[in-house]
């Protein structure tokens, strides 16, 4: 049996209980997302001596949902909210103040800076901005899908796979994330079929470890079509795309891992945007607004990865520091 | 052998130094076919153990029927937290909250004991104004990282009002009841059997489906 507890419990209750969020004051800088991106410029910021606060409506973003991380600098191994836990424990040492459940809706410009306003109607003030806000997982826009969200279609694979304990499951996706999931669903379900519509994408060294699992079926070159079912999914059509012949296959899971979408909806109409609707930044991290930086995923920067978010936020928080300091 | 390794025991007993008034773990199992009943009963012990205002009370379901009844306890094995003068306040578990829900059960016991923010005003006021019961059930796995957050929530609105009740419900424990609430995705949280959402959403989307049920 196996406890995960959080250990910055302590921060939460105890005696190390820390600064509150204070909602009236002018910042220097208001970082809007606590994931890998958010948390590395709180630190810069911070050490800079910048009066700084952070926004998020979740503690550690995607890190959180990933069973473990292997590639991250100076920790051979974690889980995603072990890592999560470490890079928190680190910027609360600093005590920066953090509302960790509101929402962001807008922001606007004013003479002395931005004007935040949160889910409830609260309004922050801050000179510069960082928008930290990261991705969701992509869907697949295909037949059934919405419709069998929470009923058969999932897009986390460590939360919702006990739940399909014994069954016959699909993962759709070639990535990391992809071929991941595959591998923790193959201890718990019946059988996995991974089904991508072209090539593998993810790392060799972890398809080796998908090769060696028995109960996991692959289809390359293979495009999932529909999803059907009655109230529950009960399978999904499938066209083999080298045959041109479509299949069902019986499966009461659906797990998509086909890759990420920003979450832009903040700054749409007021960034300039790529055709995938990432923000545009330049190497310092400035987006087409001033007084606006951005980093991580929610970025063109290429590689969503946690170790480039987390550079990504220093650097965006530094250049920050100097636009601040030019006044 | 112990459930809680040393080092989690250690980690915890500094966690209960924040705890303010005393509560009471009530478990209720049941003889025969229980699963987890065994464990829970252990790991609740040894919660107890480590601090002087955790008191352990054990039940059976059918022949403490009538306590059962006073918590609205109908599974096993089956949680509740009593504050200092033994109150119900709409906090309970339905299955061990091992795993990741230890994450929710902790928070639980310190809230239960008067410690934790308020909710903000607006939210209260909300609250205040329900006149109907409310129950919440959120189904969770035990490896699921932000299901906790939601089983807090769910709670935290349990303790501002005598009319909810708020549990944490662990899927495959069980299997009947989720799959009566077809719950293929957690944490789906279910109000009053009738009213269902899932993820791990803001309070006010909880008083939205709330509002719905008065
Ligand atoms: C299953 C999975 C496995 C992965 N495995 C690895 C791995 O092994 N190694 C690796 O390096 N990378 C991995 N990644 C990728 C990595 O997690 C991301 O690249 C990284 O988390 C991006 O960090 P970020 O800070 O830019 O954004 P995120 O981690 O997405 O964090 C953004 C935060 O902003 C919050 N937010 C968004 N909008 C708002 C708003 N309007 N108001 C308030 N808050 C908001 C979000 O809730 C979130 O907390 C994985 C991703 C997934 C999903």
């Amino acid at each position: 049996m196996d406890f995960n507890l959080n250990m910055n419990l302590n921060e939460q209750y105890g005696k190390n209980k820390k600064a509150a969020f204070d909602k009236e004051a002018l910042y220097d800088m208001l970082i809007i997302g606590l994931g890998p991106a958010g948390l590395s410029a709180a630190l810069y910021a911070k050490r800079k001596g910048l009066m700084v606060g952070v926004v998020s409506n979740k503690v550690g973003g995607q890190v959180v949902d990933t069973t473990s991380v292997e590639n991250y600098l100076g920790i051979d191994f974690a889980t995603g909210e072990g890592l999560v836990e470490k890079f928190m424990h680190h910027v609360q040492t600093l005590d920066v103040p953090m509302l960790k459940d509101a929402d962001v809706k807008s922001f606007e410009k004013t003479e002395s800076g931005f004007e935040v306003t949160l889910g409830r109607g609260e309004v922050i003030k801050s000179k510069t901005l960082i928008i930290a806000t990261g991705s969701k997982p992509r869907r697949l826009g295909v037949k059934g899908e919405e419709a069998f969200m929470g009923r058969g279609v999932a897009y986390c694979a460590i939360c919702d796979g006990p739940l399909f304990e014994g069954r016959d499951v699909v993962v759709a996706g070639g990535g990391n994330s992809a071929v991941e999931a595959a591998i923790d669903l193959s201890k718990i379900a019946n059988s996995v079929t991974l089904v991508h519509r072209s090539e593998f994408r993810a790392d060799q060294i972890i398809i080796d470890h998908l090769n060696r699992q028995s109960n996991v079926i692959i289809h390359l070159q293979t495009e999932i079509q529909e999803v059907f079912g009655d109230g529950l999914v009960s399978g999904i059509k499938v066209l083999d795309k080298a045959t041109g012949e479509v299949r069902e296959l019986k499966v009461e899971g659906l797990f998509v891992e086909i890759g990420y979408l920003p979450n832009n909806q903040l700054v749409i109409d007021k960034l300039d945007l790529n055709n995938r609707g990432e923000i545009i930044v330049n190497a310092l991290n400035e987006t087409s607004m001033k007084g606006v930086f951005a980093a991580g995923d929610v970025t063109d920067t290429p590689y969503k990865q946690i170790i480039v978010a987390a550079s990504e936020g220093a650097k965006a928080a530094l250049t920050a520091n100097d636009y601040i300091n030019r006044g | 052998m112990a459930l809680l390794n040393e080092q989690l025991q250690g980690q915890l007993k500094e966690v209960f130094g924040s705890m303010k008034n005393e509560i009471t773990l009530a478990v209720f199992t049941k003889e025969g076919d229980c699963y987890s009943c065994e464990e829970t009963i252990s790991f609740m012990k040894e919660i107890e153990a480590l601090s002087d205002k955790i008191s352990l009370e054990t039940y059976d379901l059918e022949k403490d029927s009538e306590r059962a009844g006073d918590y609205n306890v109908v599974m096993a094995p089956s949680i509740v937290i009593l504050d200092s003068d033994k109150k119900y306040r709409g906090v309970k578990f339905n299955g061990i909250p091992a795993g990741h829900e230890i994450n929710s059960f902790i928070p639980g016991i310190l809230e239960v004991s008067g410690v934790g923010e308020a909710l903000p005003e607006e939210l209260l006021a909300q609250i205040n104004a329900l006149s109907k019961p409310v129950n919440i059930k959120v189904f969770v796995t035990l490896s699921c990282p932000h299901c906790a957050g939601a089983v807090q929530k769910a709670h935290k609105l349990a303790l501002e009002s005598d009319l909810i009740d708020a549990e944490m419900v662990e899927a495959q424990t069980f299997d009947e009841l989720s799959n009566k609430f077809n719950v293929s995705s957690v944490p789906k949280i279910v109000i009053n059997d009738q009213y269902e959402f899932v993820g791990n959403q803001p309070l006010e989307v909880f008083l939205e489906e709330i509002a719905k049920t008065q």
